[in-house]
């Protein structure tokens, strides 16, 4: 049994606006062959668990309903690592410039 | 939310839009395909000076022009003797939420402020969702972004997922769609819904709100040299950075400079493909929007596009991503100045474009946007190779886009592809005539208003359309 998350917890929800057969007709196949996905996050009305129907209030105080997916949802895109092709660019340059210091 | 069928909202589209913007552009119609552009522009009461004084009242503009004086140097190592214009940049990053989008927020914010709306909103994936918030978090108003954010494997681009997070830190309402154009639909139930200020990049409010760019440019030029720029470049997606940035230089008196359009070549990556949604490595100064938005405005979320590029740009080029990420590069290390990416594309133009200029001669790069976490090329680059595309040194003429990322081996490589305007203009009049009513002709009214929104003259236009009438 999964766990009930608290009522207020900030959580984000899903939905589908359209399903993949009902897409709108100006949208190309590759696009038309899957859903229409809505997320959204927002405080959780009423106690749920994670994949139930759930409610949520959002920044704007808007009801939203969708399905549980995430609490507390993470920011997790990154810098990432350095790119070996863009590394060694500034050096280039400057010696260009004879303003080589190494 | 409602729920309404898209046929059902589609269907309401014109009304939502009238009750949300608050303009009746009806009333503007001049002939069959003729508005009177100026007149929707001046009857919001809106001159320089007075978007000035709103602008200062959230620190938005009086950015500072700053000189490029060691990519300068660069592009005089590069070009003949006595060749290597000038470079400056406008650091629009330094406005409250990050870029010259600001400028687009302010008016239409406090429009809806002033109209007693309860909140704003707003259809956009990228900087403009973080000044309507911003602004709006400033006038007290609500504020809801919607916007086109992942794939339908649930990835989203590194660039929206930080717009996303810049939104939140605002305090608005972000919903995020997976890709597709019925985006448009999710944004008109929610005005209809909330019965909200549509803050479009398109209204005249956006237009007017970047009049102060172009024009505080011209002034600090003519400070700093004695005299106006000679080039202007701006990047260019839906035409309002164009469009504005011109007006404002006509505003300033700086009639004689040059108005170029760049944006990043991402020809052949379709805009509503879940598939080619993630090998995109720009969210918005690309072709994908451009070459559409120059060819016929009026697609945008308003009956009437303020942005009218076609009518400002003197030339209109391409650069390619693995060029501009140089670009960002040699900013960073030779000026630093961390910029974000997507700005930079009028730097990478500017680069080419200076090094065929006599020294003397002034280029004005007029924006920059700040950097952060997915707004960056690494973050870009890293995505790019999971998607299996490749990233690589070489000369950036293999690039292609979706499969190839070829950063530049030598500055020297750095060049611009023209866009052919008379061909944009003849996609411009065809897709004009196709907005026609059955067995209608455009009649003198509309062949004036076609000369001016292309630039060209009464005969141009006609010749062009007679030609259309012949080939049937």
């Amino acid at each position: 049994m999964t766990d009930l998350i608290a009522k207020s917890s900030w959580v984000e929800i899903q939905g589908i606006v359209m399903a993949a057969g009902e897409r709108a007709p100006q949208v190309p196949d590759d696009t038309k062959q899957v859903p229409l996905e809505m997320r959204a996050k927002g405080f959780l009305v009423a106690p749920a668990s994670p994949g139930d129907e759930a409610e949520i209030k959002t920044a704007t105080g808007r009801i939203l309903r969708g399905t549980l997916k995430e609490v507390n949802p993470a920011y997790s895109h990154s810098f990432g690592p350095p790119i070996p092709e863009l590394l060694t660019i500034g050096d280039e340059v400057r010696k260009l410039l004879c303003k080589d210091k190494v | 939310m409602s729920r309404e069928s898209y046929q059902e909202i589609m269907a309401q589209r014109e009304e939502i839009m009238r009750t949300s913007v608050g303009l009746d552009y009806a009333k503007y119609s001049t002939g069959l395909l003729a508005f009177d552009y100026e007149r929707l522009l001046a009857d919001t009461g809106y001159d320089i000076d007075k978007v000035r004084q709103v602008q200062s009242q959230t620190a938005v503009g009086n950015t500072a022009l700053v000189e490029l004086k060691n990519i300068t140097e660069l592009v005089r190592a590069l070009a003949k003797p006595g060749k290597g214009a000038r470079i400056f940049v406008k650091d629009e990053a330094a406005n409250p939420s990050g870029s010259f989008k600001d400028r687009r927020a302010s008016l239409s914010v406090c429009e809806a402020k002033k109209r007693g709306y309860e909140g704003v909103a707003a259809a956009t994936s990228g900087n403009y969702g973080a000044a309507v918030a911003s602004q709006a978090a400033k006038a007290g108003l609500k504020c809801i972004v919607v916007q086109e954010a992942f794939d339908s494997h649930g990835v989203a681009q590194p660039e929206i997922a930080e717009k996303t997070r810049a939104c939140e830190a605002y305090g608005a309402e972000v919903i995020r769609l997976s890709v597709g154009p019925e985006l448009f639909y999710v944004f008109l139930q929610v005005l209809k819904e909330t019965g909200w200020f549509n803050a479009s990049l398109y209204t005249p409010y956006s237009i007017l709100g970047i009049e102060t760019l172009g024009y505080e440019l011209a002034h600090q030029m003519k400070d700093l040299a004695g005299r106006f720029p000679d080039v202007v470049i701006a990047t260019h997606a839906g035409g309002g950075n164009v469009t504005g940035t011109a007006r404002g230089l006509i505003k300033a008196g700086a009639t004689k400079t040059e108005m170029i359009a760049a944006s990043v070549d991402l020809s052949g990556l379709h805009m509503a493909s879940d598939h080619d949604f993630n090998r995109k490595s720009f969210t918005t100064g690309h072709t994908g929007f451009s070459i559409p938005f120059t060819t016929w405005p009026d697609r945008a979320d308003v009956p009437r596009n303020a942005a009218r590029p076609l009518r400002y740009m003197d030339r209109f080029v391409t650069v390619s991503q693995g060029e501009v990420f140089y670009m960002t590069q040699i900013l960073a290390e030779l000026e630093g100045l961390e910029r974000g990416p997507a700005g930079n594309t009028s730097l990478a133009a500017a680069f080419a474009i200076a090094r065929e200029l006599d020294e003397e001669r002034i280029v004005v790069v007029q924006e920059t946007e700040y950097t952060g976490a997915g707004k960056h090329p690494l973050a870009q680059l890293k995505l790019a190779k999971q998607m299996g595309i490749d990233v690589m040194r070489g000369d950036p003429k293999d690039n292609r886009p979706g499969r190839t990322i070829v950063i530049p081996e030598h500055p020297s490589q750095i060049a611009v592809v023209d866009v052919d305007l008379d061909h944009l203009r003849r996609s411009y009049l065809k897709n004009a005539v196709e907005q026609l009513p059955e067995g209608k002709v455009p009649d003198h009214i509309d062949i004036e208003f076609l000369a001016e929104e292309t630039r060209t003259n009464q005969s141009y236009v006609q010749e062009v359309i007679d030609e259309f009438g012949k080939r049937g």
